[in-house]
């Protein structure tokens, strides 16, 4: 069945078809109408899901960690200062190796005070052990939100879905949705491997030594490690059976190029526009989209790079002393490479800003004409 | 009152790392035999994010969830949900909490729980500061008592909050103190508070040797002066207005009990009087609010 609906309702639709088992939740502009709408979803009885409505982020995700040990499937949704508020939790949630699925809706952190669409939120979460994939549209929200429950039980991560503020959120576009059958047959009930069990008592999140603590760290490495080939899997099986699906990347335009565009989240939908006209108007560029950050897809990049000799990379997002977050992981990825293309990183759009197809054009004729970048991070779209 | 037998089930085993004196050890093995084996406990950090061992092992022969500092509310309303989903209504969802994890950082998520009236008991284990750090100053101090942070050049200011008054008015269905000195009244509220649903608090205070400057031995009699000198009378609160306080027929002065603690030893004469005035207007506001019960 395809609905007009906007990015916080596809969500919801996820959640409700991945038959979700406790939500805990608290508002946030703009995450707001994922909460409301599950609340409208769930009042009604017909699902057995409880949902807690707590009284802060904190212990959204606390609430969850309980949850999700005691061997259910459960879900939250956030934005901005209450993502950072999680910040513990979330570094608890990937220590226990609980599979919750998060979905974050990008949002400026204050000061000042700012609601629409920036990165930096859930960037400033790297660290702390959580898969990142980030979507274009919202048929590719509703899509991850499925395709996350099956990644994180298989790899006993934690995985967050992250959608750009009001671009998607609060923007309807005809989202195919799946019936409740496709999406059981697709996604089978979670199963834990350990749990809550009286008849069989078990410690959870015992205190290690320098002895055993730093095993645990590389057993949650080796996780990650396994997710570009499980998420591969699983999304290869989604492709099978709804007939589209998402790479952990997106090549779009010519096969080959000069210039590669790399761009997340509702940017690319902007480029693929403006890659498409440039090519037209016969420019040597490419677009690149990067679904998944966390684990940053490094083979997947290499492999797509071939003889691209710059990459333009923009970045709604902003590491101060740094530049743009998803420009330095690419720095990392391609250091050790024999060829090297230039990197031009650009950072654009903070808190919000439209990054519209003339900055982007403007990106792509700077890379054009510069032999290498004149700066570190190049600004785009700056009043002087 | 009727005289109870103490089960037989020992829930806390042997090998756990909890001092010598440790009056939280005794309430821990108290409270545990009136839990029963139906039970999931959850721990915030505390002297018992350690004291059950180290990875791979545990003391505790009920599961055990160690959840962050601020998290005992929040993280016993998700195992609830959890185990309600799965359809046990029966195990009982307990949060063991210290007095910094429920006066202090966690109250928070222990009011948003309360108010929803979330179904578990929430046991505070008040040993009056932080004592797995090391025995600084918390909101559940009190006053005039030395700690690392309190020094005795400028001890405590102010008296100890009254964490039972917040938790009756959330008006939950149940609210206990207790403390070792008295086994049974403690293990029959535990019990008490086991038959009952919904957010159900107890206060247990709990000696603690190295943190009040008190020799091993007397842990248990500290336990009974605190009660009768009335710093920590034992009560119960039903639904936020229904108190039944447990008359103790052998009141004695504050001073005895401060006097047997090394982090009371600098005080005044007069501080002492302070205290004393202190205790008797907080049992004045007790009692009162007792009498106030609607017939």
């Amino acid at each position: 069945m395809k609905k007009v609906i906007t990015g916080n309702q596809a969500v919801a639709y996820g959640v409700i078809l991945s038959r979700v088992d406790v939500i805990s939740a608290y508002p946030i502009t703009p995450q707001t109408t994922i909460v409301e709408e599950l609340s409208e979803l769930t009042a009604s009885g017909r699902m057995k899901t409880v949902f807690l409505k707590v009284e802060s982020e904190h212990s959204a995700m606390a609430a969850l960690i309980g949850a999700s040990t005691g061997g259910v499937r459960c879900f939250t949704a956030t934005s901005s200062h209450g993502l950072a508020y999680m910040h513990e939790m979330l570094h608890w949630a990937s220590g226990a190796r609980l599979p919750i699925v998060l979905v974050n809706v990008n949002r400026a952190i204050a000061p000042p005070w700012n609601i629409w669409s920036d990165q930096s939120d859930s960037l400033s979460q790297r660290d702390t052990g959580w898969v990142q994939l980030y979507c274009e549209h919202n048929q590719e929200v509703l899509d991850t939100v499925l395709q996350a429950y099956r990644i994180a039980e298989s790899v006993k991560l934690p995985v967050m879905v992250v959608l750009d503020a009001y671009v998607l959120s609060h923007t309807s576009e005809p989202v195919e949705i799946p019936t409740a059958e496709e999406v059981d047959a697709f996604l089978p009930p979670y199963c834990p491997e350990y749990t809550i069990d009286t008849q069989e008592p078990m410690a959870f999140s015992t205190i290690a030594t320098p002895d055993h603590f730093l095993e645990f760290r590389y057993k949650i490495q080796k996780a990650m490690e396994q997710v570009p080939e499980i998420a591969k899997k699983v999304n290869d099986e989604f492709r099978s059976r709804f007939n589209r699906g998402y790479g952990a990347i997106e090549r779009y335009g010519k096969e080959e190029a000069d210039i590669l565009l790399m761009t997340s989240g509702t940017v690319t939908g902007t480029s693929r526009i403006v890659v498409e006209k440039l090519n037209r108007k016969g420019y040597d560029v490419c677009g690149l989209k990067i679904k998944r950050f966390r684990p940053f897809p490094v083979e997947e990049i290499c492999k797509e790079i071939k003889g691209a000799k710059k990459v333009a990379i923009i970045d709604r997002n902003l590491s101060a002393g740094v530049g743009g977050i998803f420009a330095q992981e690419l720095r990392a990825s391609l250091y050790s490479r024999e060829k090297r293309p230039q990197i031009f990183g650009f950072v654009s759009g903070l808190g919000g800003r439209d990054i519209t197809p003339e900055l982007i054009e403007e990106a792509i004729q700077y890379t054009v004409d510069h032999p290498q970048p004149e700066e570190e991070i190049l600004w785009l779209g700056l009043k002087k | 009152m009727k005289k109870m037998e103490i089960p037989l089930s020992e829930n806390l085993g042997h090998g756990h790392l909890a001092c010598a004196g440790c009056g939280a050890a005794v309430s821990m093995r108290l409270t545990l035999k009136a839990l029963g084996e139906k039970t999931v406990m959850i721990f915030p950090a505390s002297c018992w994010s350690i004291i059950p061992g180290f990875w791979p092992y545990s003391s505790i022969r009920i599961p055990v969830v160690h959840a962050g500092f601020v998290t005992g509310g929040a993280t016993a309303s998700g195992v609830r949900a959890a185990l309600d989903i799965r359809g046990d209504h029966e195990t009982v969802v307990a949060v063991w909490a210290g007095d910094g994890a429920t006066f202090d950082i966690g109250l928070q998520a222990l009011s948003g729980a309360a108010e929803r009236n979330e179904d578990f008991i929430y046991i505070c284990n008040d040993n009056e500061g932080y004592m797995n750090t090391g025995t600084q100053r918390s909101s559940a101090t009190p006053l005039f008592a030395w700690t690392t942070t309190t020094p005795v050049t400028k001890p405590k200011e102010n008296p100890k909050k009254d964490i039972m008054a917040i938790m009756a008015d959330h008006q939950i269905p149940y609210a206990a103190t207790a403390t070792i000195a008295y086994p049974e009244d403690l293990l029959r509220k535990v019990e008490k508070a086991r038959s009952i649903r919904g957010t159900r608090f107890i206060h247990l205070l709990s000696p603690c040797s190295p943190g009040w400057r008190i020799p091993s031995e007397i842990t248990i009699k500290v336990s009974r002066l605190a009660v009768r000198s009335r710093v920590f009378p034992l009560y119960e609160i039903e639904n936020g207005i229904s108190y039944t306080i447990r008359e103790e027929p052998h009141v004695v002065p504050v001073k005895e009990y401060l006097r047997l603690q090394g982090r009371f030893s600098h005080l005044t004469d007069l501080e002492i009087e302070v205290i004393q005035e202190n205790v008797e207007r907080t049992w004045e506001r007790l009692t009162r609010k007792a009498s106030l019960k609607l017939k």
